[in-house]
């Protein structure tokens, strides 16, 4: 069974921008489902239309097999939203908001679980705290508590970890990890495509409005269209407009780190490997270090939407 | 399947009560003052003048329509406040995404409002009451009365509050519209004071009948029959929260 069944959704904002265009996806039931785009693909859109803080312009959606339009508020204690904006009380503390949220999802605060939860996100210091107080990461994560605190069925995060450092970051995605392996299903937006890739067991790719793809991680990572190889320089490389044309057989990127080639294969059957490192090196002279690895799922992103996730700075 | 969500209203009306007992500056402290310098200045500095028409001192006359005048600027201050801070930090979403009725939300926000009004009037007259005879004439009209005006303003503020961009559009309704409306409600004068032209205007004032009913209850005087106007203000009561509810229900301001 679907957990969540998205069929034909529309969005179109009142200054006539098209957010989403016939949007259908299934989550399945226990999934750890990612959704991925670029900035303004329509993902929090997308996320907001379940939490009922934008309407639908059109279509239908279910969740666990209610129609989620007509039943809304038996849907909205099943859905946990994490926002993509920062939101906070001035007026309470952490454990204050928690009991808040939960009272207005229409459970009793269940202070055990209420401890948990400011243990596991690492709040138990600051809980008396007024979330005044509290730094921009603090917050989130009481947003995500505040998420969870009804204990709903379905957990959805809106880039729940931007600006969140990388050892909390992997915490968090442990905590998920444990939620989602007694039953939870887990949707989430994410810029962190190696992140995705680890966690996640299926994936929606959406760009401007338009679903681009949606599948199982493990056979969208099958469908490998190729090899890199890759190679690292001591500095940040730039690519000028002579070397974008002599390594264009190769679909170059460049990174602080070195440089990516894309490898196919020569009419005989034979890898490009040896032409594009001489290339390469014809270009950029010899690497510090260098290999060859399979397509992973930024590669995948940027083949099917054209797109970085994020703007590059 | 839909079922009420009794204890998401219960918290929510909770939650706004909390909301202004943690600003007791603002709802018990300046309500008492007010009352001190309303005492110093019109009592003392003004004497025991009569009200003309009227068989009341000024200041005896002064202390209901002041007691209203509180209480409905307050119950407005209650929602709209609490609305704006929730759209400026963001929290208003979780009022949308938690499973409240439209009725719920409407009925926790305004409950909260008339009892802060009350709160508001209730220390208002104890630190008067030593110094002027607050009397009980029609305890009906009065509880009548200042719940309907509270109902009325804590709806007005929730529809400002749900307009509202900013904490200045706040601002611009209070001082525009509240302000004037409940300072020419008849707080300061019976409208028998006032020439014919002003009189016209002030009948069209609806917190005009909110104060002078309110004060009937009071002294046993008034310029309009209150028992005449009860339905019409319990009209007006019921529309401010159909207004409510259906501008909540449809999102208004509120969802894209
Ligand atoms: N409130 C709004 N009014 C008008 N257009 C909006 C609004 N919010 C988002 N959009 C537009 O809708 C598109 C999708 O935005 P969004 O859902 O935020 O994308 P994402 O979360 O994938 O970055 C963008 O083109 C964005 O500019
Ligand atoms: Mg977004």
């Amino acid at each position: 069974m679907s957990a969540l069944e998205i069929k034909g959704l529309n969005k179109v904002y009142s200054n006539g921008n098209v957010a989403l265009h016939d949007v259908s996806l299934s989550v399945p039931k226990g999934s750890f489902f990612a959704l991925l785009g670029p900035n303004g693909a329509g993902k929090s859109t997308l996320i907001n239309i379940l939490a009922d803080t934008v309407l639908a312009t059109g279509g239908s959606a279910r969740l666990f097999d209610q129609d989620l339009f007509a039943e809304r508020n038996w849907c909205k204690r099943q859905i946990g939203v994490v926002p993509q904006e920062v939101a906070f009380d001035p007026f309470f503390t952490p454990r204050e908001v928690l009991a808040i949220t939960s009272g207005l999802f229409g459970s009793k605060p269940d202070d055990a679980w209420i401890d948990h939860l400011l243990d596991r996100l690492e709040l138990t210091a600051h809980v008396g705290k007024n979330t005044r107080q509290l730094s921009g990461g603090m917050r989130r994560r009481l947003l995500v508590a505040q998420a969870l605190v009804h204990k709903p069925k379905l957990v959805i995060l809106d880039e729940p970890t931007a600006g969140v450092d990388v050892e909390l970051r992997r915490r968090l995605w442990g905590f998920m990890r444990e939620l989602n392996a007694a039953g939870t299903t887990i949707l989430l937006t994410t810029h962190y495509l190696d992140e995705a890739e680890e966690l996640c067991d299926h994936v929606a790719i959406i760009d401007q409005g338009k679903v681009v793809t949606a599948q199982p991680m493990a056979d969208l990572m099958q469908q490998v269209a190729s090899s890199y190889l890759w190679m690292n320089y001591d500095k940040p490389l730039s690519l000028s407009e002579a070397d974008t044309l002599a390594l264009a057989d190769f679909k170059p990127r460049v990174s602080d780190t070195g440089v990516c080639l894309q490898l196919g294969k020569l009419e005989n059957g034979q890898s490009t490997f040896h032409t594009a490192y001489e290339a390469a090196v014809a270009r950029f002279g010899p690497p510090q270090d260098a290999g060859v690895r399979s397509e992973d799922l930024e590669d995948v992103f940027l083949r099917l939407t054209k797109k970085e996730i994020r703007e590059t700075t | 399947m839909s079922t009420m969500n009794l204890r998401g209203c219960m918290t929510l009306f909770k939650r706004e009560v909390h909301r202004f007992l943690k600003v007791k500056m603002q709802t018990i402290v300046t309500p008492a003052l007010t009352a001190i310098l309303y005492l110093l200045i019109f009592r003392y500095a003004m004497g025991e003048r009569q009200v003309p028409g009227l068989d009341v001192d000024y200041f005896t006359f002064l202390v209901p329509g002041l007691a209203m005048m509180a209480m409905m600027q307050n119950a407005f201050a209650n929602t709209s406040s609490s609305m704006i801070m929730g759209k400026v930090m963001g929290m208003n979403i979780y009022l949308l995404m938690a499973p409240l009725s439209a009725l719920e939300v409407v009925v926790a926000f305004l409950a909260a409002a008339v009892v802060r009004a009350t709160v508001v009037a209730v220390v208002f007259l104890s630190v008067l009451s030593p110094f002027v005879d607050i009397s009980v004439m029609h305890l009906g009209i009065i509880l009548l009365y200042g719940l309907c005006a509270s109902i009325m303003m804590g709806g007005l503020g929730l529809i400002a509050g749900m307009w509202a961009k900013d904490f200045d559009n706040i601002a611009m309704v209070t001082n525009f519209v509240i302000l004037p409306l409940t300072f020419l409600s008849g707080v300061f004068y019976s409208v028998k004071q006032l020439p014919e032209f002003w009189q016209q205007i002030n009948d069209a004032n609806p917190f005009f009948y909110l104060t002078d009913g309110f004060r009937y209850g009071f002294l046993g005087i008034g310029d309009t029959d209150p028992y005449a106007s009860i339905m019409v203000v319990i009209g007006t009561s019921l529309l401010t929260i159909v207004s409510c509810w259906y501008l909540w229900r449809i999102g208004w301001r509120m969802k894209e």
